[in-house]
């Protein structure tokens, strides 16, 4: 039960830090200076403080305003929010390492900017992020235990749980701990498969 | 022969305090091919650039077949086109760049078929039964299936190439396409731009290469601190130069 959560709470907030990651990231390109100086202070805040102070901030904070959320989409949120800033700076290396003459290239061929995101540019970042990205999404897995702090039921919530009705702490913290390697081994071994099919394309 | 091909008027360009040019007027007629000279500095990239548009002039017009590129006349006053009104009129001139820029995600063939196919909205067989006959026309027909990065300088160079010809272009645009070649790779791209020179394609050229630009040029330009200071057939501006600095320029490359 609560790996099912858990997965889904991972796999909800990786893609939504995507989204939001690779869309910070574009709009820097822009080099529209106050949206870009809006941009970095987001970021900077997000990146130096912790993931559980943001997450009690939403869930536990915001209702005050008359906003209430359940656990598990304050933890999607907030997990998204970070992840966000943390990876529009890598998505923003990726789109620094393509050189621009590229770009040229495609506007003269007579493709749109557009064109030029779609087939050109983003192909490149994503086999250029694919392994940061990766990298990610194993440590976000670990991380959304985390989330138990505001109550969201995935394995720590759980386990916590059974603690306090069973006294076993040991034994629960442990299982809890293989089952989080259970789910995130296979994930590595995923990520490492990426890697080595990058490399040979690089 | 009605209108000329290419018509460049009062063009004038400013990086921020610098300007780089200062008032080019220049016109070619289709079929001809005009070879751009002058020192580093001079202007010549810039000039190229602004051609179609990779660089909007800050003052003068362009008019590609008799008709305003990159511009809308609306009354009296000129506005520039939007993203895709521009990308449609970019396809009509082909650019090859003197750094190549292939697309590394994409092997040869790709390179040269994906323009065809997202812009022109050509079919992927029809792209690629195209992208073969270019990369055949630059000599590379055995390296369709390789990556860029596979390729020497000139072979990639040849790519590119091939991939402006895809757009099938009124006017090549040719930024010093052997500049960054080492000098054992040069002959396979000058034969290359020579050959499609013969064909009787229309070009503007700008190198450093002065033998060639006599071999395969009918019109010189001689650009000096953002004006054309001398033009004409080869035969005069390079065997016959009249002005001080252009003599002088021809000394110094040792031509």
């Amino acid at each position: 039960m609560g790996a099912v959560t858990t997965i889904g709470i991972t796999l909800a907030s990786f893609s939504g830090a995507i989204i939001l990651g690779l869309a910070l990231a574009l709009i820097r390109l822009l080099g529209l200076r106050l949206i870009n100086v809006l941009i970095s202070g987001y970021v900077e805040i997000l990146r130096n403080t912790p993931v559980l102070a943001q997450l009690f901030i939403i869930y536990f904070s915001l209702p005050s305003l008359g906003i209430m959320i359940d656990p598990v989409p304050a933890a999607i949120i907030g997990l998204s929010l970070n992840g966000g800033a943390v990876l529009s700076e890598v998505f923003r290396s990726g789109l620094n390492a393509i050189h621009h003459g590229q770009r040229e290239a495609a506007l003269a061929v007579g493709m749109t900017p557009w064109m030029n995101l779609r087939y050109i540019i983003l192909p490149q970042t994503w086999r250029i992020t694919l392994p940061p990205l990766g990298n990610y999404a194993i440590a976000l897995l670990k991380d959304t235990a985390v989330v138990s702090a505001i109550a969201a039921p995935e394995i720590m919530f759980w386990a916590r749980n059974l603690v306090t009705s069973t006294f076993q702490t040991t034994f629960v913290y442990i299982l809890a701990a293989i089952l989080y390697f259970c789910l995130s081994f296979p994930l590595a071994r995923l990520v490492e498969r990426f890697e080595r099919r990058q490399s040979a394309w690089l | 022969m009605s209108n000329p091909l290419l018509q460049v008027e009062g063009l004038h360009k400013n990086f921020g305090a610098l300007k780089v040019l200062k008032g080019i007027n220049m016109t070619m007629h289709r079929g001809h091919k005009t070879a751009i000279i002058g020192p580093s500095g001079c202007g010549k990239s810039t000039m190229l650039r602004c051609i179609n548009y990779m660089e909007v002039p800050t003052e003068g017009h362009i008019y590609l077949d008799g008709e305003l590129f990159g511009e809308r006349k609306i009354n009296d006053s000129y506005k520039i086109m939007s993203d895709k009104e521009l990308a449609a009129q970019r396809a009509h001139i082909g650019m090859v760049f003197q750094g190549f820029y292939l697309w590394p995600h994409l092997n040869a063939r790709d390179n040269v078929a994906i323009g065809p196919m997202r812009v022109k909205d050509l079919s992927r067989a029809n792209a690629t039964e195209l992208a073969e006959a270019m990369l055949d026309k630059v000599h590379m027909s055995h390296k369709f299936e390789e990556y860029p990065e596979r390729l020497s300088g000139g072979q990639q160079q040849r790519v590119a190439i091939a991939r402006a010809l895809a757009q099938q272009p009124k006017l090549m645009l040719f930024d010093e396409p052997t500049s960054a070649l080492d000098p054992e790779l040069i002959g396979e791209v000058l034969n290359v731009i020579q050959e499609l020179a013969e064909e009787g394609r229309s070009m503007v050229l700008v190198t450093h290469e002065i033998n060639f630009a006599r071999e395969v040029a009918d019109h010189v330009i001689f650009l000096h601190d953002g004006v054309i200071v001398e033009q004409g057939p080869p035969s005069e501006v390079l065997d016959n130069p009249q002005h001080e600095r252009l003599i002088s320029f021809l000394r110094q490359i040792g031509s």
